[in-house]
């Protein structure tokens, strides 16, 4: 948890992350928790999974771009494809926050992305 | 650190993310991926307004935010107003020596169409008068989607929602949709542009423009909806490409009064291939798409006008 | 008789200061620059407009230096005036009537989202039909908006209300927004005698606390200030903002107390007239209780055992002062200046002190008078015959249960 000197404000109008009872509450639900929906993950909301082919892909960034959850992370990976081309760059899916849209499949000029029927 | 300068390669933006995943914005928003961009574009020292509609209600469910910037929700019609309390005090308290004054802190409103075309228009039109520093983003997914797609100002002609049904009588919206952009003109305010998420390049470029801009400016972003425009959740981006393809939506900018076209479309595609990729608009008989073909290239033919060049070329059928 | 409570001036001031000529709007205005306000938001109405155009002036002769928004409705005005306050500056604006109604909406987010905008209120009847005159219909509908909300009786309490109500209501402990009334004319106004305090003498009053010291728009420290409360939490927020302003009380009474060591005029919940002995009573509110006063003052002239109740701080209401002071009256009036049509009792008013004094236990012949609504004059002498009327429910030991308008043109009498 975050201190009250980092955060510049009395730890009572912070509040408890999470809070449980009225106690913990900052106050007036005033969130000093930036970025928390992270904490969220959207996964159950998939009934299709995107999965990159590694060797197919060209590094043109569009799936990353186009990704309304910013759930394709682009990484300093180095991968050499099967035909020996070396990229310092992979995209991944964060799959804790990838909501199974398939707008990375739809975008991706090298049909690289595939959906993929989550298991149930 | 805000993008300050124009980009030419999708490689110069930023990979921070200041609007974060774990929101609860429909698969394949439109919306919500225009905020990620815009939040890439104004970094830390931007103070966001919120209107009251979809992306305020899913980015914010206590106790947790997709925020990563100082964020401010008060209601679906103030934006304008709230944004210029928030520039004012930043103005008098920079002034006074309670903040720095040599650190430039931006102002930036975000709204729907509902909460600026109707319901605000009014604060909005306050707001831009007045010449606060404020960048006005309004994402415009044609219709009261948070609610469950009513028909709003800006929804366009011909389009089903659940307040301009499909009947015997009347067969979806009637009226065209309004020109908001003509509305700010009407303020002379310094910068005002239309994007589209599908032009990621030409939209973070105009992002960066209105942040450069001292005094209001607004960009007016077209913001595909999967459930409100019944379209797959993947053919977002797809639709959204269309609606320029065919001159359904226009890229422009205002600088100073200037028009410009920012995205020249050779030769357009006919509106019938974005029409007929929406359930919005699946009632439509040829005549009712004969017709919007008109009034596209009416439209079409007015922003030529305005421009002074063909910007927009004639429909050429596949 | 009992003795006036209130002691010579000269006896009680430890500063005494200059005097000066002033209307309520003036007060107000001076209020906001000597708390060195950052921004004001106000748009312009009948008959809070010279508030708006005085502190325009001191801004253009460079007497404050605040950021004005010529917004374009009360609406904006108080929006603007809660993003400001939530960027961490101090925050005025000021309106009546029309326009707080047309604020509504955003009174309530003001309070639940707890940011210390301050506001005054120059009171004025509501529409239809349009009335510019005073009455506390407007007033009495923030009732419920979360607002601590003080009313003054004079120009002198207009300035040193609202220097209080910045104290309060930026107090850490407080955090609330602040209403500080003005009746519409009668105080907005009228011209009356004024001691305004030095600038350095209300920022050490009501000082201007080191940013940060709540949570602010704050680009070092990013919070997301607005959020949506689904039913898991949205009653425990409501529940700690209730808290607050039971908490606010404290404050409150600590800020009347101290202005009153500082400056020799003491301020608390209520202000009791003669009250000592008081065999009857009439509670009303701001200006009116003046007028009441007179009253009380020609009936003691002639033996009669009358007393006032002026509630200063309607919310939180004064109920625990209250209760006290009408301990033991043998017969309890209350006064209106609005209607709350259909209402068990008519006068808002008369039902806060009903329940104040029901849920103690102290049962009362009572009767609810309303007079005054849209700047109908009411007579000292309409009020010494409300006070004949409650020396008979006195003596009969039985409340009037119906709300009694006053001063009515009609066939039936003056009295409906």
């Amino acid at each position: 948890m975050s201190t009250n000197q980092e955060k510049g404000f009395p730890e009572r109008f912070l509040g408890k992350k999470y809070p449980e009872t009225m106690e913990d509450l900052p106050i007036a639900a005033i969130v000093p928790w930036p970025g928390s929906t992270l904490d969220v993950t959207t996964h159950a909301w998939r009934t299709f999974r995107p999965v990159i082919n590694q060797d197919k892909c060209v590094r043109c960034r569009l799936c990353w771009i186009y990704c309304p959850d910013g759930a394709i992370l682009e990484v300093d990976e180095e991968y050499t494809t099967s035909t020996g081309k070396k990229y310092k760059v992979s995209f991944k899916v964060d799959y804790d926050h990838c909501k199974g849209c398939g707008i990375c499949a739809n975008e991706c000029p090298v049909k690289a992305i595939e959906m993929v029927p989550e298991m149930k | 650190m805000a993008l300050t300068k124009p980009i030419k390669s999708l490689w110069e933006i930023p990979r921070e993310e200041r609007f974060v995943g774990g929101h609860a914005a429909c698969q394949g928003c439109g919306a919500a991926l225009i905020l990620r961009h815009l939040m890439k574009v104004v970094g830390k020292d931007a103070i966001v307004v919120n209107a009251t509609g979809c992306m305020e209600v899913i980015s914010t469910l206590f106790p947790r935010t997709a925020w990563r910037n100082p964020w401010l929700h008060l209601a679906f019609e103030n934006a304008g107003a709230a944004a210029s309390g928030v520039e004012a005090a930043l103005k008098a308290l920079q002034r006074k020596g309670v903040l720095d004054k040599n650190r430039y802190i931006k102002v930036v409103a975000i709204a729907g169409d509902g909460g600026t075309f109707d319901i605000g228009l009014q604060s909005l039109s306050g707001m831009l008068e007045r010449g606060h520093d404020v960048m006005y983003v309004v994402y415009d997914n044609e219709a009261y989607m948070n609610t469950g797609i009513q028909r709003s100002g800006a929804t366009p002609y011909g389009a089903w929602t659940t307040t301009t049904p499909v009947g015997k009588k009347f067969r979806g919206e009637w009226r065209p949709k309004k020109d908001i952009v003509g509305i700010a003109y009407a303020h002379r305010i310094p910068y005002i542009a239309t994007a589209n998420p599908a032009y990621p390049i030409d939209m973070i470029n105009k992002f960066i423009k209105a942040y450069n801009t001292r005094g209001p400016s607004l960009v007016h972003v077209l913001a595909p909806c999967t459930p409100g425009w019944r379209i797959p959740e993947s053919k977002s981006i797809e639709v959204a490409k269309l609606a320029v393809q065919t001159g359904m939506w226009v890229l422009l900018e205002i600088e100073n009064g200037k028009p410009k076209v920012t995205v020249k479309v050779r030769k357009r595609r006919p509106v019938r291939e974005y029409l007929k990729m929406q359930g919005r608009f699946r009632h439509l008989k040829d005549e009712d798409i004969k017709k919007i073909q008109e009034m596209v290239d009416k439209y079409v033919e007015e922003i030529n006008r305005w421009v002074g060049e063909e910007a927009i070329g004639p429909v050429e059928e596949k | 008789m009992a003795v006036v409570e209130e002691k010579p001036r000269e006896e009680q001031l430890p500063t005494r200061k200059k005097k000066i000529a002033a209307t309520g709007s003036d007060a107000a205005a001076y209020a906001v620059r000597d708390a060195d306000v950052d921004v004001v938001a106000v748009y312009p109405i009948t008959p809070q407009a010279p508030i708006a155009e005085n502190i325009a002036q001191m801004i253009a002769d460079g007497e404050l230096d605040a950021e004005l928004i010529h917004v374009e409705s009360e609406h904006s005005a108080m929006s603007a005036a809660v993003a400001a306050a939530a960027t961490g500056a101090r925050s005025f604006t000021a309106t009546s009537s029309q326009g707080l109604e047309l604020m509504h909406e955003i009174l309530y987010i003001a309070s639940g989202l707890r940011q210390p905008v301050v506001m005054a209120l120059a009171t004025r009847a509501l529409s239809a039909p349009i009335n510019i005159w005073n009455d506390y219909a407007d007033a009495m509908g923030m009732r419920d908006t979360g607002w601590i909300m003080i009313f003054s009786e004079n120009v002198q309490e207009v300035y040193d209300n609202l220097v209080q109500a910045f104290r309060i209501a930026e107090h850490p402990d407080v955090l609330l927004p602040v209403v500080v009334t003005l009746d519409g004319y009668i105080l907005s106004h009228t011209t009356e005698a004024l001691e305004p305090l030095d600038r350095e003498e209300v920022l050490s009053f009501a000082p201007k606390r080191p940013r940060g010291y709540r949570p602010v728009l704050d680009p070092d420290h990013p919070v997301t200030i607005g959020v949506l409360g689904a039913p898991n939490w949205y009653q425990e927020i409501k529940v700690q903002q209730a808290l607050a302003m039971r908490e606010s009380r404290r404050v409150i009474e600590e800020a009347g107390k101290e202005f009153g060591k500082r400056y020799g005029r003491e301020y608390g919940f209520i202000e009791p007239y003669y009250m000592d002995d008081a065999e009857v009573a009439i509670v009303t509110l701001g200006a009116t209780s003046s007028l009441v006063k007179a009253a009380v003052n020609r009936l003691r002239e002639q033996g009669v055992k009358a007393g006032m109740v002026k509630i200063r701080v309607f919310r939180p209401f004064p109920a625990e002062e209250l209760a006290k002071v009408l301990e033991n009256v043998n017969a309890l009036g209350v006064l209106d200046r609005a209607v709350s049509f259909g209402g068990a009792l008519e006068g808002p008013l008369a039902m806060e002190v009903l329940s104040t004094l029901a849920v103690r236990g102290v049962m009362k012949p009572f009767i609810n008078f309303i007079h005054g609504l849209g700047g109908r004059d009411i007579f000292v002498k309409d009020v010494v015959e409300m006070y004949q009327k409650l020396l008979e429910a006195a003596k009969s030991g039985k409340s009037v249960t119906r709300t009694l308008f006053y001063g009515v043109r009609s066939r039936k009498g003056h009295v409906i």
